[in-house]
């Protein structure tokens, strides 16, 4: 079985986020780039499965722009066999939303016919939580979300998600596709050596006309702005002075 | 302009709080419909009549509708799509999990996590863990949303609006509900709490974060977590509160042993006030409290819930 992991180019987690003064977006030039935290654990996840013999070959996808080659050497180096790129815009502050990334991969899923699609839950700059849902429903397969354990059992997956009320167990049809949570697993860092041999690997390079697909955003941002701050507040010095201040604020 | 507002319907039962925030958004965009699904929803349905701002309400019962699976009720809204113009939903996991599937099978975009209405094409959501909120303005034909609920205030109730009831679409068998693991408890939900109280990494270990749930019990609290405490196996998954777990915005927010990441911010920073006890008195969650505590945590903790 063949496993295709979707993976994102984000601005890295640790970085503070700073929104333009003109309100146009988020400053991302010039910020360090990172994979989706989520995508690191889809990675590991499908490496593992091709450790077991469940799978023979795991493919790395990512939409965007060309930088996001390094995204795709992250992914060989920790053990994806191939990548496709597929170079939608040359502006890194043009996000492709999930709808057009969805299309794409359908059409490089038509291509690939993997058994299995493992998916981050969610991106961590649009913090959209729908690309993995959206694709399971343009090919018209079975959809996972939210995977704390993954367990593929013949023509069937069995998936605990993690959910409002706690964890559901699904039993999916297979092909499926599968949006991976926190604690799925740990992702490996990548050897030295093994960062070295993705060097090597190949990496295919399309573009949305390859697969037929207009990105073409379907919201168009009037405005991005920063939150209200909240005003800081006060230190307390012990246990009594904190109780009487919630008791005068009508806290407790 | 027409809105279909998907209730939350677990186990035959409507969450009533999440659903009326839900519909305090939908209302300002049009006459709402509130479907309520599952296998069974009729007395889901009953409570939905009852909330003020709906017009109708739609019952769908059918085995295949059971524990919300993706494909039976992405399929059974779909079939219902074509007479709204706005489909919302609040923004639990069952809505995060159905409506981005029926947002394609329209082929139109999904709006996640909406926290403002501007008009009926423009809305506000929150972006990058809410460091930045971002105004969009939609051109597809349906708006296909989730709905934060933490910003809405409840619908009111009184109302009763009739009921009809609607038949399920084929469903489409490609998946199964196993089992359900969840915890029962006799507290206050986190997501509509009016206190809640959280413990970190600082707690230590499962049995040491028995004195955060003894603070929450002495207040009558839900009790809250940092992603760090649910990796770390203190506290259940669904405690976990942030950018990929819930988000709260309770009266009264009390951190214990959280070190204040963006991540975790993101998910209870609009609470009213908000408290914090650490150790360490760089921590940043005391940029963000009203009443900051520097101090451990083991002595703190369990003075304060004496004290309370
Ligand atoms: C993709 C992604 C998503 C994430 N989503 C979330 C999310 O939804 N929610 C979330 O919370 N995090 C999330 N995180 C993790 C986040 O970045 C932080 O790692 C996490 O919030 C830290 O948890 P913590 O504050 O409990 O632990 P730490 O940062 O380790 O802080 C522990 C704190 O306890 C204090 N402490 C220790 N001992 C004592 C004592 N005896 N008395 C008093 N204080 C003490 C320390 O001073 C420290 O400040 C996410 C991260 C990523 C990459
Ligand atoms: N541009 C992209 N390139 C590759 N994968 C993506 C892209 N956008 C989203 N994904 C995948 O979809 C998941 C969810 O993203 P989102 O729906 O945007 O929150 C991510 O974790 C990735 O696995």
């Amino acid at each position: 079985m063949k496993v295709l992991v979707p993976v994102k180019r984000v601005i890295d987690y640790n970085v503070k986020v700073r929104v333009k003064a003109d309100g146009s977006g988020v400053d991302l030039a010039n910020v360090k780039m990172s994979m989706n935290p989520f995508d690191e654990i889809a990675v590991e996840e499908a490496i593992r499965l091709k450790e077991k013999g469940v799978a023979d070959e795991v493919v790395a996808v990512s939409i965007g722009v060309k930088q996001a080659q390094e995204t795709l050497r992250t992914a060989l180096a920790m053990g994806a066999d191939r990548a496709i790129l597929v170079v939608a815009t040359d502006d890194v502050h043009q996000d492709i939303e999930p709808l057009a990334v969805a299309k794409i991969l359908k059409g490089v899923i038509e291509e690939e016919q993997p058994g299995l699609v493992l998916a981050g839950k969610q991106a961590i700059d649009n913090d959209m939580n729908a690309t993995g849902q959206m694709l399971s429903a343009l090919l018209g397969w079975s959809q996972a979300t939210f995977a704390s354990e993954v367990n593929v059992e013949g023509e069937h997956a069995v998936v605990t998600r993690e959910v409002d009320g706690g964890l559901q167990t699904i039993k999916v049809k297979m092909p499926s596709i599968v949006t991976v949570d926190l604690r799925l697993n740990e992702p490996r860092y990548a050897s030295l050596p093994n960062i070295m041999k993705a060097k090597k690997k190949p990496l295919d390079e399309k573009t949305p006309a390859d697969y037929g697909v207009d990105v073409t955003p379907r919201l168009e941002i009037v405005k991005t702005a920063e939150p209200p701050v909240r005003k800081a507040g006060e230190m307390v010095k012990d246990v009594d002075e904190l109780v009487a201040k919630l008791k005068e604020a009508g806290a407790v | 302009m027409a809105v279909l507002l998907i209730g939350e319907v677990t186990n035959g039962e409507l969450n009533v709080d999440a659903t009326s925030k839900a519909l305090t958004a939908a209302v300002k965009l049009g006459d709402v419909t509130l479907l309520c699904a599952g296998a069974s929803a009729a007395a889901a349905g009953e409570t939905a009549a009852t909330l003020d701002g709906v017009s109708k309400v739609l019952v769908a019962e059918d085995p295949s509708l059971g524990h919300r699976l993706a494909e039976p009720t992405a399929a059974l809204v779909v079939s219902l799509a074509g007479d709204y113009s706005h489909i919302l939903a609040p923004s639990t996991t069952d809505a995060k999990n159905v409506m981005p599937r029926i947002a394609a099978l329209l082929d139109v975009m999904i709006l996640s996590d909406v926290t403002g209405i501007v008009d009926a094409d423009t809305f506000e959501r929150p972006i990058y863990a809410g460091n930045a909120v971002q105004t969009v303005k939609s051109s597809d034909a349906t708006k296909v949303m989730t709905i934060r609920t933490s910003t809405f205030d409840a619908a009111g109730t009184g109302n009763s609006a009739p009921v009809e009831i609607v038949s399920a679409a084929q469903n489409p068998g490609l998946s199964e509900w196993v089992e359900d693991k969840v915890a029962e408890s006799d507290r206050p939900e986190l997501t509509s709490a009016g206190i809640v109280v959280s413990g970190g990494r600082g707690i230590g270990s499962e049995e040491d974060f028995k004195i955060v749930e003894k603070l929450a019990d002495k207040l009558g609290a839900a009790v809250g977590a940092s992603r760090a405490a649910v990796d770390s196996g203190y506290a259940p998954n669904d405690w976990q509160v942030g950018q990929t777990g819930k988000v709260v915005a309770p009266d009264l927010y009390i951190a214990v042993g959280i070190s204040g990441a963006i991540q975790h911010l993101a998910g209870m920073k609009d609470s009213k006030i908000i408290v914090a006890i650490n150790k360490d008195e760089e921590a940043p969650i005391f940029q963000v409290a009203d009443y900051g505590l520097v101090g451990d945590l083991f002595t703190i903790v369990p003075e304060l819930t004496e004290k309370l």
